[in-house]
């Protein structure tokens, strides 16, 4: 039997050799931390402190907004300097929490616990109040993800480590460093599904990382590691569902309907240190790396660090960046400024020292049908950026158009250049906007 | 710090361009290029100078003419002169290849929009335009004395005069010996200056299968329905002589592995170019052994390049997960 994957998919370059081999280093911030009220899908965040409040580490300072959003926590100590409007890392303007630094690193107290004596509820409690949130991009909140309608017919729960986004280190450093936290985090998730098995999905460039996750799990029976194919987006849900479980879902369901739970490395490493340490989502690993950055690094940081300090600390720009990207080469954002803080979903700061995409102009569609081949939803996207680009909703819906993960490999593929991920994307938007009318 | 540069998702591509896989269409068929010149002689390479220079210009003037970016680089018009000169015979005046290219380019190609836009594949088109036109010239393959010395016709021996190809005389009643399928497969025929080498066609096939530039779904279906098919209607059951020669003979494998495989007018989902190739080997079928002519190819394949979008709008590949049920 060949390695578990799913079809089409994509071989991009990876740049994982800059930063691989760097152990996670541990940054303490030194200007004014902002923390956007959303930092997560669904309602944002409502601030509970006001301007010259002082805070604690690991205090709350914007609570759930509904309940399908998360409470925001203070990573350092120091005073609240306002609430106001500041540029994040999604390219738009942002409500934001400023604290100022006091240095002293003063917390509030965390109240540990047996995961093994905790009820379901509880357990769910504390995820919820630790602020939890999908830390693999999407940032959707854990508490709501871990209570489906009917726990008992989750199957699978599934750890999420493929990384298959290229130049990203931190779950490969998370893995290799603390596969520990992971295995713990795993078993706090089986605790609420009793029928289900728990497996942790790496991509087989990762063998090490396996290696390690294996010898941590042993003699946990319901827990297996999973190897999977190294192919872009192994990584994306549905895609990572299927290959583990041979289960598949559409865009209208969740994976909860498949029997299924996903999360990511980091967001079940959140979960341990919420349930048993008591202690909220208020530090994160990023990856800052790129041909731009003069030594590339992972570093462990408070949530709220400016994006600029991060680059300092990788020793700077070899030369002159091109572009900016917030997250990584494939699904993240490109930046036009670098004064932003780092969120519960900021996984990496790419600085390439090119711009491949501005260098060449878009020329016609050949109708090569690459677009086709690769595309993991097994959608038309050539077709599909046709009637996009007309505003033709009927037959986009019509060609599966929201069935679409918005990986980029169509456009990554495509010989004459064309934006093709991003015609869809934006015909996406609105047709995901109609349909919730 | 300079701007930066902002720009949607994904950040980074694939360093395989339209150009790239026009040049590599170009490289695929120099084999059979070469061999048609150097079977042939001079005029079949002055045809083909004439035809490729004349399809760039066209595109070029007419592009300047109506102020739209100059796209004479990106070798498709290359590849449509050089296919279409492929498609001539070897002794055509020097007028064909022009008023096949001027055709190819400016009506079929540029007319309706350019690269990626055409209805049919323009070189075919063109051939076909000049098949119906200037019929005595275009199914005239007299050679001139210097190919005679190369080309050791089965037949020829017999019938040194005769300007019919090989098929049209296997379809009035020639038998095929293993001598003449040995011709067919080298290409020491008669016939248009790029088809008669089945194996320097294979050469260039395969390559572009080993380059990812084409799949083998179109050649295979397509060559495998048109077998089936002869073995059938044929008349000569499954006789392996004379359906080689069938095979091997005529403009199949030019237009299986490089005609019928242009994006532009093929299917773009897989199963549509599964049923694409089917009806393009009942095509070829029906018009060679039921049709006036011993030849079929490329009306085949510009018929089927209409029947594409229908094609197409039936495939569409069921999308991932969909109709996906709640696991109970």
């Amino acid at each position: 039997m060949g390695l578990l994957t799913f079809k089409g998919g994509i071989h991009p370059y990876d740049g994982k050799a800059l930063s691989k081999d760097k152990p996670v280093r541990r940054l303490l911030p030194k200007g004014l931390l902002v923390y956007p009220l959303s930092q997560h899908i669904g309602a944002p965040a409502k601030p509970v402190v006001k301007k010259g409040d002082h805070v604690l580490a690991g205090q709350v300072i914007a609570e759930a907004g509904g309940f399908v959003s998360a409470p925001i926590h203070a990573s350092v100590s120091g005073t609240v300097k306002g609430i106001e409007d500041r540029l994040t890392n999604v390219g738009t303007m942002a409500s934001c929490i400023v604290v100022e630094n006091d240095g002293a690193y003063e917390s509030v107290e965390y109240h540990p616990a047996d995961p093994e004596k905790l009820s379901k509820e509880e357990i769910l409690t504390r995820i919820r109040e630790g602020g939890v949130v999908g830390m693999g991009g999407a940032g959707f909140p854990t508490h709501v993800k871990l209570a489906p309608k009917e726990p008992d017919k989750i199957d699978y729960v599934l750890v999420n480590g493929a990384e298959c986004e290229p130049y990203l280190t931190s779950d490969y450093r998370r893995m290799l460093e603390e596969p520990e936290l992971i295995v713990g985090g795993l078993k706090i998730m089986l605790r609420l599904f009793d029928n289900a098995k728990g497996y942790i999905c790496v991509e087989d460039n990762k063998q090490d990382c396996a290696e390690k996750l294996r010898q941590a799990c042993q003699g946990e029976s319901r827990i297996e590691v999973k190897v999977v194919k190294t192919k872009y987006p192994q990584g994306a849900e549905r895609m990572m569902i299927y290959a583990a479980t041979g289960r598949k879902i559409n865009s209208s369901m969740l994976p909860a309907d498949a029997g299924c739970v996903l999360d990511n490395v980091d967001t079940v490493v959140a979960i341990y240190k919420a349930v048993a340490l008591g202690q909220p989502l208020m530090h994160r690993i990023v990856t800052v790396t790129g041909d731009a950055i003069r030594n590339p690094q992972n570093f462990c940081v408070c949530t709220g660090t400016n994006y600029a300090e991060l680059i300092d600390e990788a020793g700077g720009f070899d030369v002159e960046p091109q572009k900016i990207i917030s997250g990584g080469p494939m699904m993240g954002f490109a930046l036009y400024d670098l004064n932003i803080p780092v969120t519960k979903t900021s996984s990496a700061v790419l600085c390439m020292k090119e711009d491949i995409v501005s260098q060449t102009e878009p020329s016609a569609c050949i109708n090569c049908g690459r677009c086709a081949d690769v595309c993991p939803g097994r959608v038309l996207p050539g077709k599909l950026a046709v009637f996009a680009e007309h505003h033709d909703e009927e037959n986009f819906l019509k060609y599966n158009g929201l069935e679409c993960c918005e990986c980029g490999c169509c456009s990554y593929i495509c010989p004459a250049r064309r934006p093709l991920t991003q015609a869809i994307k934006s015909m996406r938007k609105i047709a995901l906007a109609h349909r919730k009318k | 710090m300079e701007k930066l540069r902002v720009s949607s998702n994904p950040h980074d591509r694939s360093r395989v361009t339209t150009n790239q896989i026009m040049l590599m269409v170009v490289i695929a068929l120099l084999p059979a290029t070469v061999f048609g010149i150097f079977n042939f002689g001079l005029n079949a390479f002055l045809l083909t100078v004439i035809s490729i220079v004349t399809c760039v210009l066209t595109e070029g003037i007419y592009e300047i003419l109506m102020h739209k970016k100059l796209t004479i680089t990106d070798f498709s018009a290359v590849v449509t002169g050089l296919l279409l000169a492929l498609n001539l015979p070897p002794e055509a005046p020097w007028w064909i290849p022009i008023l096949g290219g001027v055709f190819a380019i400016l009506i079929v190609k540029q007319l309706f929009g350019g690269l990626g836009q055409n209805i049919m594949n323009p070189a075919l088109a063109a051939r076909c335009f000049l098949l119906l036109s200037f019929t005595g010239i275009m199914t005239d393959f007299s050679v001139s004395s210097y190919a005679q010395k190369h080309i050791l016709d089965a037949a020829s021996g017999s019938d040194a005069v005769s300007s019919a190809t090989l098929l049209a005389q296997i379809k009035s009643g020639t038998a095929v010996d293993g001598t003449m399928l040995l011709d067919m497969f080298v290409g020491n025929i008669r016939g248009t200056i790029g088809e008669t080498s089945a194996i320097a066609l294979l050469i260039g096939g395969i390559f572009l299968v080993a380059m990812k530039i084409i799949s083998l779904r179109i050649p295979l279906t397509y060559i495998g329905s048109f077998a089936v098919f002869y073995v059938i209607f044929g008349g000569h059951g499954i006789d392996p002589m004379y359906l080689a020669a069938e095979l091997c003979g005529g403009g199949l494998m030019l237009g299986a592995w490089f005609m019928a495989t242009d994006y532009v007018t093929a299917p773009v989902t897989r199963s549509g170019q599964i049923v694409y190739g089917v009806i393009l080997g009942i095509l070829t079928g029906i018009f060679r052994v039921f049709g006036g002519s011993a030849e079929g190819v490329s009306y085949a394949i510009i018929f089927s390049n209409l029947l594409v979008p229908l094609i197409e709008r039936v495939t569409v590949p069921k999308a991932f997960g969909k109709g996906g049920k709640r696991h109970e």
